[in-house]
């Protein structure tokens, strides 16, 4: 059972408790519908005032929060038949970032996406989704059969970062990011890019190069993580939600700018609360994208990407 | 050299200032130098070959033939996001620009380099550390169009810590710009070359710097993704001697050169004159 987030935890002790009651109503057979009613009542409130006022560092807490999904769980829940493909011809294959072939609707595609563990055991496994650089070789492998193929390239986003650490170092982290970067937007068919949960740096931009970005609307997206900046700009990794807020690093805030294109909504609470209606939201929206993109020739798909880029930054002349 | 003795003396006695003012001291190997002498040297010390920090306008003028520089960068940044941390940006931009002289971390245009016509974009560490803002992405974006345009070269020297935090997702974006941007270039068959100098890392490496045709580093420049300290930070040991500067990454196969601050003309000037013949050839 996962720890209760500090703002969930009044809600989740009010259900368990008009649930133990209607236990109790249903065994003892005593009327108890006028307490629970006023209990639902209060319950109903302090969703809607808990869910509907969430601080950007509550957001960013909920999209880190285990039972949400994950790629893996996307790939299996809303295409059919994933088939996995491992590797990138050069190195290794990196647990962090798993990709193949699966049908959307009956729509042959290419997916990838980063991959968190789902408890301690895998997330070690799968370095807590921090990929190394044979990881973006094996998206940039994953594009190139899109290409090659001419089949929609779907990657989801759900990272802390690129892995910092002396192998990844040696083997050109930044190197592979850059070409990332170059091959996606190079791509001659429908890219769409979903940020799943923590959409952090260049790590996540690295597949992120979409004609179309999606996000779910408890995830984040930006150039540092809140507890990074907060230690450089605060001098104190705890000044984490004030970094948040600062960083506008959110869905809402995201659509604002024009960094991301659209919002895919979250059952109330947060994803990881009712899994399947979240897949079903973002089915939704991936088949609406599709379409939005389907009459856009090769050359028209890469010029749409270019000016969707081209157009990013706010400065004066 | 009576004068380095003069100076150890001096220091023994503990006096304050032990470099007058017309003098400065190696920070590598300690050796006191004439600061006219290390302008002149393009800020290498005369006596260990150490780099050191190059001011923007001065690496200009080692790179374009004289008299051909004109500016073409102008823009000048904003505050998007209203962003506040223990100072608000806008008052620390204010402070940048003072010291930098300029309006953000770039400064760069059209020019000739061995006689190639190029556009020469160089960027700034002495502001906010070199930091890609959008002022930073959306110069080097129109400087890689302008070079497209123009039938020109593209050379670009890195010197940055990476994205600008205080611009956030707009920061990122410009790792997505500028790489696409470069796009124009690779279409025309137009060479770019990137110059690594201390310090290039984060979303500088992770996108435009890194993807040249060709790569020169100057000698010891600290280049990476993470900064040392983050790794340090995550893998709970020291780092080896060397990790992350420009020798290792040329024995990773990172880039094609370390090449000394005082022989980079004469090698840039050898790839583009070899590659703009390439691009007439082809019929572009
Ligand atoms: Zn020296």
């Amino acid at each position: 059972m996962r720890v209760p987030l500090e703002f969930e935890k009044p809600i989740l002790e009010l259900e368990t408790r008009i649930a133990e009651l209607e236990k109790y109503a249903q065994e003892s057979g005593v009327g108890l519908e006028g307490e629970l009613s006023v209990l639902r009542e209060r319950l109903k409130k302090l969703q809607d005032d808990t869910y509907g006022n969430l601080t950007r560092w509550q957001r960013v807490q909920l999209a880190r929060t285990p039972g949400r999904p994950t790629t893996l769980d996307v790939l299996g829940g809303v295409f059919q038949d994933f088939f996995e493909l491992c590797g990138d011809r050069t190195f290794s294959d990196d647990p962090a970032i798993v990709g193949g072939l699966a049908y959307l609707e009956g729509t042959p595609v290419v997916v990838c996406g980063q991959q968190k563990g789902r408890d301690t055991k895998e997330n070690i496994q799968r370095n807590f989704g921090m990929p190394h650089p044979e990881g973006y070789r094996k998206a940039m492998r994953l594009m190139d059969l899109a290409d090659r193929f001419r089949q929609p390239f779907i990657a989801f986003i759900d990272t802390p970062g690129a892995y910092p650490g002396i192998s990844a170092e040696e083997r050109g982290q930044a190197w592979v990011i850059a070409q990332s970067i170059q091959r996606m937007a190079r791509l001659r068919v429908p890219a769409i890019a979903v940020i799943l949960g923590e959409g952090g740096s260049g790590g996540a931009l690295a597949i992120g190069v979409g004609n179309r970005v999606l996000i779910l609307e408890n995830a984040w997206y930006s150039v540092i993580s809140p507890e990074s900046c907060a230690a450089i700009l605060w001098r104190d990794a705890k000044e984490a939600a004030k970094a948040a807020e600062a960083l506008k690093l959110s869905a809402p805030d995201l659509l604002q700018l024009g960094i991301v294109d659209r919002v895919i909504p979250e059952p109330g609470g947060g994803a990881h609360r009712d899994p399947a209606t979240t897949l079903a939201n973002l089915k939704t929206a991936l088949l609406e994208t599709l379409a939005e993109l389907k009459d856009l020739g090769p050359e028209e798909l890469f010029e749409d990407r270019y000016r969707r880029f081209r157009g990013l930054g706010v400065y004066a002349e | 050299m009576a004068l380095e003795r003069l100076f150890r003396r001096r220091r023994a006695q503990g006096e304050v200032r032990d470099v007058p003012e017309l003098w400065t001291r190696c920070p590598s190997c300690d050796a006191p130098i004439y600061k006219k002498d290390l302008e002149q040297n393009l800020y290498v010390c005369p006596k260990c070959s150490h780099h050191m920090r190059f001011p923007a306008l001065r690496r200009i003028e080692s790179l374009a033939d004289a008299g051909t520089f004109e500016q073409t960068t102008r823009l000048k940044p904003a505050d998007p996001l209203e962003f506040v941390d223990t100072e608000p940006y806008v008052k620390r931009l204010e402070r940048y620009q003072k010291e930098a002289g300029r309006p953000d971390a770039i400064v760069g245009g059209r020019c000739l380099i061995g006689e190639v016509p190029s556009v020469l974009l160089v960027m700034d560490a002495a502001f906010a550390g070199g930091s890609m803002g959008s002022v930073v992405g959306e110069e080097i974006a129109r400087g890689a169009e302008l070079a497209a345009q123009e039938n020109r070269s593209l050379v670009i020297v890195s010197a940055s810590g990476g994205a600008r935090m205080q611009e956030a997702a707009l920061s990122l974006m410009q790792m997505a710009k500028t790489t696409l941007a470069l796009d124009r270039l690779w279409a025309r068959r137009l060479p770019y070359v990137s110059i690594l100098t201390d310090p290039t890392t984060g979303g500088v490496t992770a996108s435009f710097a890194a993807i040249a045709d060709v790569i020169f580093a100057e000698p010891g420049a600290l280049i990476g993704f993470a900064g040392p300290r983050v790794i340090k930070q995550t893998i709970r040991q020291d780092l080896p001697e060397g990790f992350q500067r420009s020798e290792f990454l040329l024995k990773h196969g990172m880039v094609d050169r370390v090449v000394d601050r005082r022989k980079l003309k004469e090698a840039v000037t050898r790839v583009l004159r070899q590659f703009v013949g390439g691009a007439r050839a082809a019929g572009v």
